[in-house]
């Protein structure tokens, strides 16, 4: 309901990554499984790294790789005397394989998340970039960039005003930075030019090895 | 019904999709993480247990695969409940559905019998 009151009159993502992404590195350490830490956090909006940490298993699944559980590994770290995200990416890469047996970990840091409310329409926006790194050699095997906002209000100011009053209150109802990190999860990962590769659990051949559309 | 509300209609959206055909039967496994985490109280292991298994259930019968992840979480609730054989068992199921979680799972089931 909340969903529909949403106008949604814009949409814009970016792509910063340069164009011809180097996918050699990543070729060369082809991960089968990627760790998920949690997220850190740049954005002032404690909950979003849990957000998008509640949205990254899926898309990556499709994409053929093993996706360790996000919770669970959260809970561990923090049982092992690791309670926030920066600690948790201080881990050697050497200790994370030992330990957990993970091929690559994904690094994110959110750079900005969240309703901003302007005075007839709120805007939300989700902003991260992301790092695979493979935990033998080191190596950065593949980043990207996400960016994505989405207006809702606009048209006549007093049917805005209602809207976005309405969408505070619901805001319990539907989380709208949700759907948005998701939209923009698939954007970056599948991204045909600067996207995934392919991981052990899709069929793929030498030509054609990316990750176009992972749902 | 109000937990999960946007995961609904993403499930309508991304099954109205076409493209490529999803490997698993994702159920409620990320709209529950996404609960869990931002309305604390809500999304108990009891209840969280009840759904995920109900999902695999429904997995079952449909043919299709339980998603990396899934089994792992369900075994770690039940372990927060003190249902330790029925946790083991998870965790040899995801061990074996998934290989590359030998080593996390044989970690997590050491930390049992400490």
């Amino acid at each position: 309901m909340a969903v529909g009151l949403m106008a949604v009159i814009g949409s814009f993502a970016g792509c910063m990554a340069p164009p011809g992404f180097d996918y050699s590195a990543y070729r060369a350490h082809r991960p089968r499984s990627i760790l998920v830490l949690p997220p850190r956090n740049e954005s002032n909006i404690v909950q979003a790294p849990y957000v998008y940490l509640s949205t990254i298993t899926r898309p990556l699944a499709e994409c053929g790789y093993y996706v360790f559980p996000v919770a669970v590994i959260d809970a561990f770290m923090k049982e092992n005397g690791l309670p926030t995200a920066e600690e948790m990416h201080g881990v050697s890469l050497q200790k994370i394989r030992e330990v957990i047996g993970a091929d690559a970990v994904l690094y994110v840091t959110i750079e900005d998340w969240g309703q901003k409310y302007l005075i007839v329409q709120s805007v939300t926006v989700v902003k991260a970039r992301a790092q695979l790194v493979d935990t033998v050699s080191g190596d950065v095997i593949w980043q990207g960039r996400q960016y994505l906002s989405q207006s809702s209000g606009g048209g006549d100011p007093l049917g805005s005003l209602i809207s976005a009053t309405l969408t505070q209150v619901f805001a319990w109802l539907s989380d709208p930075t949700y759907p948005l990190i998701r939209r923009a999860n698939y954007r970056m990962l599948s991204d045909p030019d600067q996207g995934l590769l392919l991981g052990p659990y899709r069929s793929y051949t030498q030509e054609n090895d990316h990750c176009l559309d992972p749902h | 019904m109000r937990l999960f509300p946007s995961g609904l209609l993403l499930s309508w959206i991304l099954t109205g999709c076409g493209g490529t055909q999803s490997l698993y039967h994702w159920g409620h496994y990320e709209d529950l993480l996404h609960a869990m985490y931002t309305h604390p109280g809500k999304a108990e292991p009891p209840l969280q247990i009840e759904i995920l298994s109900q999902d695999i259930d429904r997995a079952h019968a449909s043919g299709q695969a339980v998603p990396p992840g899934v089994h792992a979480h369900l075994g770690y609730l039940l372990s927060l409940q003190g249902h330790m054989d029925a946790a083991r068992r998870e965790f040899e199921t995801e061990k074996s559905l998934y290989p590359e979680s030998a080593r996390f799972m044989d970690q997590l089931m050491k930390g049992m019998t400490e």
